[in-house]
């Protein structure tokens, strides 16, 4: 008999399940098993009080992105010899594997990477609670004032779940923003005003317009055009 | 009317006997009396006024009605890049250098028809101030072991009979017809090949998992993306013999089972480009590609597709995405290229370079190779050595040679007599060695255990002149610039990275700017989605490691012992070196500089920007910065 | 939008091309995955990617407009305003680098107020920075129009600037 946890604070006592496609695996020294084909953040977003794993770009409703590398956990596959840093969202789970969400090396990652967000997004609220669950208190470089963070959820759920591409990701790196074509940030056609963008955002970046659409966050570069490299043309002014 | 129509004549070789009749044919047909003139066609040479040297030998040829007694050819690159525009003459390979278009007339006369030599365009050794007559002799040559370059100097990419009269397409009738795909496969790994386009990576077990791999469809790639700014390998093997990548594309199609492939090629290569499409219809042509290879039974076909400007392309899952119509943004790769790839399906990828070495390992037999390098590294690599180098050019040397040696040996040195201060190998993802590591041998693990790599084959020599910093803020800078955006540790960790080496630079470091960087590099490493982001903060890391002192310099001193850091120094006029010619004053943008004519003048700190116009414009070097 | 243009003079140029418009994105209707080649093919002939002729491959090859306009603004091979008569292209590869091409940059901003990416008034000359092109040995180096200049220095790229109408 092995005690397989269910939640953070019930196990059962069950035999290897003989079912089509069980997964056994190893989350924070639980033994749990979830049905096979799921990634590990799917699979314990149903098992609360295990492995609570932040993850700002996952929504449930569409495809995960893997772009805040926030649901990064360590994960090793062949008994515990060797681990690696994955993304929780996106790796599916395996046979025996041995997973571990909340190690002293992963929490400092994900409090390097809230305050490199916390540093871009000083006022997301999201970010803010973060911060203060991980110890960020004041970012070491200069602050911006963007309140959307690129996770892309607005598009992908006007993308796959309304299925109109009405607004994209432009641009790359830094000057990466969200926007409808060609650089507008007031939807006007090619948005029905389902308001899906807005209701995803995890900060709050997209708001409603007059028309009854969406207004987009135009991204601000506060620290200056350094160097001549990698510029172009940036987003209309 | 019936006379316009013009019958295209089938050209395709149906059969290896066919091959080796052609073959004979070349060698018959080639006259042994013909002297032969190898002009280099590559990049460099052609930006240096290659194209009016050839049109100047064609029309000169021309004009003495010597054809029947030249063999004039316009070959890819030859690997000598410092100096082009060059030509290679006759058997004893007569090499001279720097050439004009009015020297053409005197070589065809003399050398070419007579055999005397030119002395004035003989390469003169530095070392000993000898001059050299034939390209065996010159040391940047010597010490190579130029097993894939060497075919440069001896084809013109644009005609395929000359590759194959070189042998070429011998390695694709073998595997074909003697060779099972798990026999190709086994060769290759026997052999250690391993990737040459920055990975390292076993080529030989790459293909096993792609030949498992289940699926009727699968796609053989090639990365010609190579952004490694500094390195121009890849554009010069397939500018200069596309065939030997193409060859080793079909034989990995034929082990694999794959029927279709790609050369992404980026889309700064305008000559890789031309050459490789001429290649592919003229190996179209000629049978070696399209339907029933050689009477094999095996269907190949393969589409260049130019890149749009991002060095991220480079990146497996980037490039992928590009070539379905996508932005080039990376996926996290949990699943493996070789089971699915392209349109999610079994795909193989791998480096010009690596493509190149195949033909000479299905010849020459995996044993042979395995003779060349060190234990971990098999074989010869290709490395584009640039920067402070006198010999600068592309060098192809067995594994295991030691930096000393292809800086010092074969690249003459650092020009100038200064010193030598340190070398980046690996491009933006590599790192920084300092001198006291000159004698590491060149391999892939010896130099990740420095904290660089051997990536796509970079290596870039820096002197005294060289900001380690300023090189640090260059490489994140333009990571800055190509990261795709996605993931939020590598878009705002490098847009910190860069902001913080930018304050150093400018005098305004704080004493926590090297933990802090060091802390960004442990998240760029741990949190980033591919490749580029994990490796982004090496530059960074490693001149840390071996350069601390300079960044203490910037940081507490603020000073830039280089003179490179511009608000960190201080330009001013030597008052007996200063002729008064009233240039630096003219150039000045701020009116920062006075003085009487033919006086020595002055330089106005307070209105000095430091943009170093006047340094720049002073021919007599009076101009002193520190 | 973009106000750098005479918008009449682009209008008349794609209504003149209309059909060498039409004939080139119909030859891309079977393989819709080649859009980035399809780009290129606008990118040479135009000299940049006109939104017209963006919103018609978008219709022509059913791709959503707004997945159009990301490849264009993604690769840095594309531009979206109109380039000047002469592209300069400054090499920014490290060997040119570590030999001096970010002064030829810096020039370009302190004497002819031109960043990388901008267009002067007159439309003269467009500014573009490139990372390595392959003939490191010659660095700096710098490309005008298709027209490769090596071992350039501040005072040599006036001279060779002085060339261009």
């Amino acid at each position: 008999m092995t005690k397989y946890w269910i939640n953070g604070n019930e196990s059962v006592d069950i035999s290897d399940a003989e079912d089509i496609n069980v997964v056994h695996l190893t989350v924070d020294d639980k033994n749990i098993a979830v049905s096979g084909g799921k990634t590990i953040f799917a699979a314990l977003q149903r098992m609360p009080g295990i492995g609570e794993i932040p993850g700002l770009c996952y929504h449930g409703a569409v495809r995960p992105y893997g772009a805040c590398r926030l649901c990064t956990v360590e994960v090793s596959e062949d008994g515990g010899k060797r681990y690696r840093f994955v993304a929780a969202c996106l790796y599916p789970v395996t046979e025996g594997m041995i997973v571990k969400t909340n190690t002293e090396k992963i929490r400092k990652l994900r409090k390097g990477i809230i305050e490199l967000l916390l540093a871009r997004s000083p006022n997301a609220r999201v970010i803010q609670e973060l911060a203060k669950e991980y110890g960020v208190e004041k970012p070491r470089f200069s602050l911006g004032d963007n309140d959307c963070i690129l996770c892309g959820l607005c598009v992908r759920a006007c993308q796959e779940i309304i299925g109109k591409s009405a607004i994209s990701l432009v641009n790359r790196g830094i000057y990466k923003e969200v926007a409808a074509p060609f650089y507008a940030y007031e939807l006007e056609e090619g948005c029905i005003g389902c308001g899906d963008c807005m209701y995803v955002c995890p900060t709050g970046a997209i708001t409603m317009g007059a028309n009854g659409k969406p207004v987009l966050p135009k991204v601000k570069i506060p620290f200056g055009e350094i160097g001549a490299m990698g510029t172009k043309e940036k987003r209309a002014k | 009317m019936e006379q316009q129509v013009k019958q295209k004549v089938d050209k395709r070789i149906k059969s290896v006997k066919q091959l080796e009749q052609l073959r004979q044919a070349l060698a018959d047909g080639k006259d042994e009396n013909r002297v032969t003139v190898a002009v280099c066609g590559g990049t460099a040479c052609l930006a240096a006024g290659a194209k009016d040297i050839v049109a100047a030998f064609e029309a000169e040829i021309r004009k003495r009605g010597v054809h029947a007694r030249v063999e004039f050819k316009e070959t890819g690159c030859q690997g000598f890049c410092a100096c082009g525009p060059l030509v290679v003459i006759g058997p004893e390979k007569i090499f001279y250098q720097h050439i004009k278009p009015g020297d053409v007339p005197e070589i065809i006369d003399e050398t070419i028809l007579k055999g005397k030599i030119i002395s004035r365009l003989l390469y003169v050794d530095p070392a000993t101030n000898q001059k050299i007559t034939h390209e065996s002799d010159i040391p940047f040559y010597k010490k190579q072991t130029r097993n894939i370059m060497a075919a440069n100097r001896e084809i013109d990419p644009t005609k395929i009979e000359q590759y194959v009269a070189a042998g070429g397409y011998t390695a694709l009738s073998k595997a074909l017809f003697q060779m099972s795909p798990d026999k190709i496969i086994n060769e290759i790994t026997r052999a250690g090949l391993r990737g040459r386009g920055g990975g390292g990576f076993p080529t030989g077990r790459k293909w096993q998992s792609c030949w498992v791999a289940e699926g009727d469809v699968k796609y053989v790639l090639c990365n010609a993306d190579e952004g490694d700014p500094g390195a121009y390998q890849d554009g010069s093997i397939l500018g200069g013999n596309p065939h030997s990548v193409i060859e080793g594309m079909i034989i990995a199609a034929y082990a694999v089972g794959a029927h279709e492939g790609y050369i992404y090629v980026r889309n700064e290569y305008p000559l890789a480009v031309a050459h490789s499409r001429i290649a592919i219809q003229q190996a179209l042509d000629y049978g070696f590609l399209g339907e029933n290879i050689l009477d094999s039974g095996f269907d190949f076909k393969i589409t260049i597709n130019k890149g749009g400007g991002a060095f991220v392309c480079g990146e497996s899952s980037a490039l992928i995405a590009s070539l379905e119509g996508k932005v080039g943004e990376p996926k996290s790769k949990y699943t493996h290229m070789a089971e699915k790839g392209l349109w999610d399906k079994p795909s193989l990828l791998n480096n010009v370079k690596t493509w190149a070495n195949v033909p000479l390992i299905i010849n020459k037999g995996a044993d042979w190779y395995a003779k060349i390098g060190t234990a971990g590294s098999k074989g010869t690599m290709i490395f584009a050595l640039v920067g402070k180098i006198t010999n600068s050019g592309l060098v192809e040397v067995p594994m295991g040679i030691s930096l000393r040696e292809m800086i010092y040996d074969i690249g003459g040195g650092i020009p100038g007599g200064k010193q030598f201060k340190a070398v980046q190998t690996g491009g933006p993802s590599g790192g920084c060695i300092s001198a006291t590591l000159l004698d590491t041998p060149v391999d892939f693990d010896e130099l990740t255990k420095l904290g660089s790599m051997m990536g796509s084959g970079g290596m870039i020599v820096m002197d005294e002149d060289n900001c380690m910093v300023d090189v640090a803020r260059y490489f994140i800078e333009f990571l800055k610039g190509e990261s795709c955006g996605k993931c939020a540790p590598c878009r705002e960790g490098l847009t910190r990275l860069s902001e913080i080496l930018d304050r150093i630079t400018r005098g305004q470091g704080r004493s926590e700017d090297l933990e802090t960087m060091q802390d960004l590099g442990e998240i760029l490493d741990a949190g980033s989605l591919c490749g580029l982001g994990r490796s982004a903060a090496n530059p960074v890391l490693s001149t840390i490691r071996y350069f601390k002192d300079e960044y203490l310099a910037h940081i507490v001193d603020k000073k830039c012992p280089a003179g490179v850091c511009r608000e960190l120094i201080e330009f001013s006029i030597d008052a007996e070196k200063c002729t008064g010619c009233g240039v630096c004053a003219r150039a000045c943008a701020t009116k920062a500089i006075s003085g009487e004519k033919k006086q020595p003048h002055v330089i106005n700190q307070d209105l000095c920007i430091k943009c170093g116009a006047c340094f720049d414009s002073c021919k007599f070097e009076a101009v002193k910065k520190q | 939008m973009d106000t750098n243009t005479n918008l009449a003079e682009v209008r008349a140029i794609i209504e003149n091309n209309a059909g060498k418009i039409e004939a080139l994105i119909n030859s891309y209707v079977s393989k819709k995955e080649q859009l980035i080649s399809l780009l290129q093919d606008v990118q040479a002939e135009f000299n940049y990617l006109p939104q017209d002729v963006l919103i018609k491959i978008s219709q022509t090859l059913e791709i959503p407009l707004s997945q159009v306009f990301s490849v264009a603004t993604f690769f840095h091979a594309f531009s979206l305003k109109p380039r000047g008569r002469h592209t300069i292209t400054v090499c920014l590869g490290t060997a040119c680098h570590v030999k001096g091409g970010q002064r030829l940059v810096d020039k370009m901003a302190r004497d002819y107020h031109l960043k990388p990416g901008e267009t002067t008034e007159d439309e003269k000359f467009t500014l573009e920075t490139v990372n390595c092109l392959g003939c490191c040995a010659l660095g700096p180096v710098v490309v005008v129009d298709d027209k490769y200049e090596g071992q350039v220095t501040p005072d040599k790229l006036d001279k060779i600037l002085k060339n261009y109408k």
